[in-house]
């Protein structure tokens, strides 16, 4: 059986399977749980400095969005940092950390953007025993608005500036967590690294409004008839996550830099995504919310199994194994040609493939009286729209067309060798020596 | 001492109380709101669904379980009601095996369909406190519609719904037809049928003329003469007969009569059955006779038909539903004599099989023991009134049109479609809508 043992800037932990800092790592009593249950490690929920308690809303933190039968897709909370006092925190991780030296505890920070609050907080924590700090550079909701949180991950010269500052103070290593809500994520990535962070993690959640109470005409999750934007995460937004983590792994000025990759990350194939596109080990707090601390199980074992079939031994032999592949639009072979075949055999005729492709794409499914639908391969542009609608996995696949072959939608002999549109004809800027007709 | 399944010959009370209750409750509970969203949830929302083409009122089936899951089920139900204004009833009656659900893409590629019929009830169940449809402005316009069952109310709403003015005629003391009078208790409970009558004529204009039929004060030439148009929903009101001895026996009946009394019956301790019950049929009412028969407390109960199982008209899960309520069924039967003094004591059979020439006895005979026979292998026609046959039945149209102009037929006595609830309603409707169009086209 592989072995999910991990080790990110140097700490160790069994799986790579760490809680993100979030309301399930918010006590002793849930960490412990969760160690119990199997995960890796936790990123302790954000302590703030020490002082009057922050102060929670008491009305509902949470607004959902759901898939069929209620199948819990996207989640988000207007729930602040800890609202527990620091001292209280800063006992209970240092019994936690005491109790399982083989876990990874990273402790997860906010305090204003000063010098002074940062290095008396460090020194704490320092005193805990935890194996880390995360900057809490990313949630949008709440804190965002006293000037912390993503106020700081928005502006990279703060994210530089901070971080300096946690290096300066602590040895403990730092990772820089990042808000996605900003236009270009290779931007606060690079301000982390120049500021000296050991390692990003991302995403934080995305700001949101899950929906709308139609009866009482307010956002929800509402409080008293008001609502406001909260931090959205879980399955939906993994997809913008993994984008954000293969273009840190691939900026030439980050690259190499340490990646916790959180966001969506439900299933071990979602971990392992991640992990593919660069990221070291995962963060992961929505399925947990859903679900309980046993889901690291399945975690583990489907990973540790897909190790297996695939011959990797440890994590290191497959993190950012496709981050060189996430390249721009501008470098696909546009001479790659796939058509789309249904297996007839597989079909349950639902029809939902034609009326995709009929009414929204590019006629390029036949329906025949008896329900028979085909493809009709001189229409089909091969945009997969009819396998994704599709509701029997591996119904409809794309078969690649070899070399030699003729593309029947345009007539090109297929090639030996590739063109992208850096050497395409119909390319105004591309460089005509590298232009190649390929009679279309 | 109180009867039980084992008192001998007819006998009412054969169970305790509670039994009754038990064994009569609906034979699918209705869906609450959760189990609803969920069993909407696995509709596919097919592309020219197959369930559609599959509904005789062809139902928009994924429009309105898609409207489920989105929290209208009043839409779903308008959706439902627009094609089939007994759209209750059929979700309660239809035999969904055999129609939307046996070719939903589900049924076919998990053998578990969709449950349309279960979300049909739970849509329309939602506005039968409400009439989601208006008249249209008075035509001035009559209609006599003849047979308050499910073809003569679906024509008559319809006719209402145009702003004509109707007429609805029915032999029987209730409005409703079989849906009153022919269904198995357990399928429609609470008194539904005529709730969803008084649901259906609440858009008005529609007067309600009980205890007269054709040839019982009612006249076709007059109805003709008198109204705009006429709308014959007369089902079918002969019973056919076994055609062997013995059948005058006292014990020997209709299954329609035995079903319509068990539907009529206040307290059903009071009805009489037979500790040995044989039904002799292999259609719907047979099943439903025979289901009955031994809900209510008969000791034994077969079904015996001539033909085999594949040759039924019940449905398979009709005789599924039979054989777990202890009913036994026993195929290649043909009978042959009934024998008693006065009244029933057994009944004998000659085994059939199927060869070259059709159906025909193998010469070797066997006698079941019984106190109760029902007859259900048909029914037919009555009165034709002077109007063209097509078979056994009154010949119609695609739009119900008979021989004789201005009066259209449609439901069991017409030619055309299986004699179901839901086929009656789609030829009721499709009839009125011609009408419609005649009457206005001048």
């Amino acid at each position: 059986m592989a072995d999910l043992h991990s080790k990110f800037l140097g700490i160790e932990s069994p799986n790579p399977f760490w809680l993100a800092s979030a309301p399930p790592t918010d006590k002793e009593y849930n960490v412990r749980r969760a160690f119990e249950a199997g995960w890796g490690g936790v990123v302790w929920k954000t302590l703030g400095e020490a002082g009057p308690p922050i102060v929670n809303v008491s009305g509902p933190r949470y607004g959902a969005i759901f898939g069929a039968d209620r199948r819990l897709l996207g989640l988000n909370n207007i729930e602040l940092i800890t609202d527990r006092p620091l001292e209280v925190n800063l006992e209970e991780i240092t019994r936690v950390k005491r109790d399982y030296p083989d876990r990874a505890v990273i402790v997860s920070l906010m305090v204003p953007c000063e010098e002074e609050p940062w290095k008396k907080i460090l020194r704490e924590v320092e005193l805990t025993g935890a194996d880390g700090v995360e900057l809490n550079f990313g949630c949008p909701h709440g804190m965002a608005e006293r000037g912390m949180g993503s106020a700081v991950g928005q502006v990279p010269e703060y994210i530089e500036m901070v971080t300096g500052w946690v290096k300066k103070h602590s040895h403990l290593p730092c990772i820089v967590k990042l808000t996605p809500n900003i236009s270009d994520i290779r931007l606060p990535a690079q301000a982390a690294k120049r500021g000296g962070a050991d390692a990003v993690s991302l995403i934080n959640t995305i700001t949101s409004i899950t929906s709308v109470n139609l009866d009482a005409m307010a956002p929800e999750p509402m409080i008293d008839g008001m609502g406001t934007h909260g931090g959205y995460c879980g399955p939906a937004v993994k997809p913008i996550a993994l984008n954000m983590v293969s273009k840190i792994a691939t900026d030439p000025e980050t690259q190499g830099l340490p990646i916790s990759g959180i966001g969506g990350v439900t299933t071990w194939r979602d971990a392992a995504e991640f992990m593919a596109l660069g990221a070291g080990n995962v963060q992961v707090c929505t399925a947990a919310m859903t679900f309980g601390f046993k889901v690291v199980q399945e975690m583990i074992s489907g990973l540790s199994q897909w190790m297996d079939e695939k011959g990797y031994t440890s994590t290191a032999d497959f993190v950012g194994a496709a981050a060189p592949k996430a390249t721009e639009w501008q470098h696909l072979n546009l001479d790659f040609v796939t058509k789309a075949v249904i297996n007839q055999d597989d079909c349950i005729k639902c029809g939902r493939c034609y009326a995709a492709c009929e009414d929204t794409s590019h006629q390029a499914i036949e329906m025949s009286d008896d329900r028979v639908f085909s493809v009709k391969d001189d229409e089909c542009v091969a945009c997969n729209l009819c396998v994704n609608v599709c509701p029997v996995e591996g119904c409809i696949t794309m078969r690649t067309l070899d070399p030699g072959e003729v593309d029947e939608r345009t007539g090109m002999v297929i090639p030996d060798d590739k063109r992208s549109w850096l050497e395409h004809p119909n390319n105004p800027s591309a460089d005509p020596n590298m232009c190649i007709t390929r009679g279309q | 001492m109180a009867n039980s399944p084992a008192t001998p010959g007819l006998a009412a009370g054969r169970l305790a109380p509670q039994a009754y209750q038990d064994n009569f409750t609906d034979l699918h509970p209705p869906l609450n709101d959760h189990e609803a969203l969920v069993a909407a949830d696995r509709c596919y929302f097919c592309h020219d669904a197959p369930c559609m083409d599959a509904c005789p009122t062809t139902i928009d089936i994924p429009l309105f379980i898609r409207q489920i899951a989105t929290g209208t089920p009043e839409a779903a139900a308008t959706t439902i009601l627009t094609q089939n204004i007994l759209g209750g009833m059929c979700a309660r009656v239809c035999p969904t095996e055999t129609l939307c659900e046996e070719v939903c893409v589900r049924e076919v590629a998990e053998g578990k369909p969709v449950t349309i019929g279960q979300l049909q009830r739970f849509a329309t169940d939602k506005v039968m406190e409400s009439h989601p449809f208006t008249r249209a402005t008075p035509t001035g316009k009559t209609v006599a519609v003849v047979g308050a069952g499910p073809a003569g109310l679906s024509a008559a709403h319809r006719l209402a719904m145009h702003g004509h003015d109707v007429v609805l005629y029915d032999a029987r003391a209730k409005a409703g037809g079989l849906n009153e009078f022919g269904i198995a208790s357990y399928k429609s409970v609470d008194g539904f049928a005529a709730r969803e009558v008084d649901w259906l004529l609440s858009i008005g204009g529609i007067e309600v003329k009980l205890g007269q039929a054709l040839g019982n004060g009612l006249q076709l030439d007059e109805l003709a003469k008198r109204y705009d148009a006429v709308f014959l929903g007369i089902g079918l009101t002969g019973v056919n007969a076994l055609g062997c001895d013995g059948e005058d026996k006292d014990g020997v009946l209709d299954a329609v009569d035995f079903i319509s009394d068990l539907r009529q019956a206040d307290t059903l301790s009071t009805l009489p059955v037979g500790r040995r019950v044989v039904v002799i049929g292999g259609g719907m009412t047979a099943v439903d006779a025979a289901v009955q028969a031994k809900l209510l407390g008969a000791e034994d109960v077969a079904l015996v038909y001539r033909r085999g199982r594949d040759r039924m008209n019940a449905s398979r899960f009709e005789q599924d539903l039979a054989a777990s309520k202890g009913v036994r069924i026993i195929t290649h039967a043909s009978p042959k004599a009934i024998h008693g003094n006065g009244a029933v004591v057994e009944i004998e059979f000659a085994y059939t099989q199927d060869g070259p020439g059709g159906l025909a006895e193998t010469g070797e005979t066997f006698r079941l023991k019984a106190d109760q026979v029902m007859k259900a292998i048909g029914q037919t026609l009555g009165d034709a009134n002077g109007l063209k046959l097509e078979g056994r039945k009154i010949a119609v149209n695609d739009t119900g049109r008979t021989s004789h102009t201005g009066i259209w037929a449609g439901g069991d006595c017409a030619s055309g479609g299986d004699d179901l609830t839901v086929t009656a309603v789609a030829e009721g409707r499709d009839a009125a809508e011609d009408i419609h169009a005649t009457l206005m086209g001048g």
